[in-house]
């Protein structure tokens, strides 16, 4: 058995074998918030899309979202930015807890 | 209104039938009209783009001889309802009888409309060196509206599908149509952007929004408005999705983004279009399959077409035509969706 098949993609919707009114609500929550005009244009959320995809590191979401970036009008450009803001953001979250460590190492009289 | 014909190209053989797609929706998609007259007059071109339906490039020699321009103009003249001339290749500026027919069309009070890709305007004639900078001018006095593929507002997409320098290239050709008053109003300048890979358009209008602000702020450019297209999956472009085992993921993506809204504004329902050769097909795509129109039991072509004839054809479907039905649709016009 293959893990991240791209063809399972398609096969999203079958997760509402079960429980289904919940993923029938995940399905129009998802639609509503990512696939329509709203004081974020579609393109604009796509960015937000790939860059969250790259920080989750969801393949299948790099896939979708790459080809809705595109067919929003997005370019290789706007979308590599996207990809950054995901990857500095990270490092960010990392970073910041160095000052966590000061606080320890001043604990530890080391600083 | 006729019935969708069920003479599918060979290319659909074994795949999703058009036809039957349009007749499951109980659309009909005969012809409405012949409003416009498209003439391919030659396959040469200064370029060779990556996603070119007509195979176009510098070492093609077809060109429509005087004889067949002729013959377009006298059913331009016989066909009152026929309002529009739209003329395309290659490069069209490129055939010798070019300068000639807009004229004559002109002088019988058509609307001419010229496929023009910008680059030719500096490139001049690949074959023969003769220098086309003539041709802002020429088209301003005549009130031709201009028709210019750009793929992109910026280079890295242009470049990539028309070739490297192109964009700077149309930059500057963009501004001399600009100095001859096209894009403010009166001489109509409309741009045509269609997708750098195998992905579907982006809607017309934010995109168009997108490409003003971006051509005004950054180069100074402007025009009138951005049609958006779908490639078609054909010739030079089809070669290329099978090199990269991608085609079938393509026709999928087309096949599924079928939209019975884009049948009634099927751009083939409205033209009729002629080949350098005189042969005439129900678009320039179906020219390029060599899918040649027929009425009256025999194929058609300029020398003896009978306009009303013509009318009663049956229109030829093959699985390409999923290009121009899917999403918000593509035309000549770009979008076709009610």
């Amino acid at each position: 058995m293959d893990y991240y098949d791209p063809g399972d993609l398609a096969r999203f919707p079958e997760v509402g074998k079960f429980a289904k009114d919940l993923m029938d609500k995940f399905f129009e929550y998802h639609d509503s918030a990512t696939g329509r005009d709203g004081a974020l244009t579609r393109r604009e959320k796509a960015l937000i899309a790939l860059a969250v995809a790259h920080a989750e590191k969801c393949p299948y979401c790099i896939d979708a979202y790459t080809t809705r970036c595109l067919e929003t009008g997005a370019d290789p450009e706007q979308m590599t930015e996207a990809v950054h803001v995901a990857a500095s953001m990270s490092a960010g979250a990392r970073l910041v807890h160095a000052v966590q460590m000061q606080k320890a190492l001043v604990k530890n009289d080391a600083m | 209104m006729n019935e969708p014909t069920q003479t599918e190209s060979p290319t659909g053989t074994g795949g999703p039938c058009f036809s039957r797609r349009i007749a499951r929706c109980g659309l009909g998609a005969g012809p409405l009209a012949i409003r416009t007259l498209q003439a391919n007059v030659t396959k040469l071109c200064n370029q060779a783009c990556v996603h070119c339906h007509v195979d176009a490039s510098p070492v093609r020699t077809e060109q429509m001889s005087l004889e067949c321009v002729n013959r377009c103009l006298e059913i331009l003249d016989e066909g009152d309802a026929i309002e529009n001339l739209d003329l395309t290749g290659g490069a069209p500026e490129l055939n010798p009888h070019f300068d000639y027919f807009v004229g004559e069309a002109r002088k019988l009070g058509k609307h001419v409309m010229v496929r023009h890709n910008l680059t030719v305007t500096l490139d001049g004639n690949p074959r023969t060196g003769e220098a086309k900078r003539y041709i802002p001018e020429f088209f301003a006095e005549n009130r031709v509206e201009v028709v210019s593929s750009l793929p992109y507002y910026s280079e890295y997409f242009t470049d990539r599908q028309r070739g490297k320098g192109v964009f700077e290239k149309s930059i500057e050709s963009l501004r001399m149509l600009n100095r001859e008053g096209y894009g403010a109003g009166e001489l109509e300048l409309n741009l045509v952007y269609n997708p750098a890979g195998a992905f579907l358009p982006p809607s017309q209008k934010s995109l168009e929004a997108d490409f003003r602000r971006r051509l005004e702020e950054d180069h100074g450019v402007r025009f009138d408005s951005l049609y958006a297209m779908t490639n078609m999956p054909i010739n030079r472009f089809e070669k290329e999705l099978r090199r990269k085992n991608i085609y079938d993921d393509y026709m999928e993506k087309l096949v599924n983004a079928f939209n019975p809204e884009t049948v009634e504004g099927l751009m083939c329902r409205n033209m009729l279009s002629v080949g350098h050769d005189g042969r005439i097909y129900d678009c320039d795509f179906n020219q390029m399959l060599e899918m040649q129109a027929r009425a009256g039991g025999k194929p058609l072509t300029v020398f003896d077409l009978d306009l009303g004839e013509a009318m009663g054809r049956e229109i030829r479907f093959g699985v390409h035509c999923f290009g121009c039905t899917a999403g918000a649709g593509s035309g000549c016009g770009g979008e076709t969706a009610a």
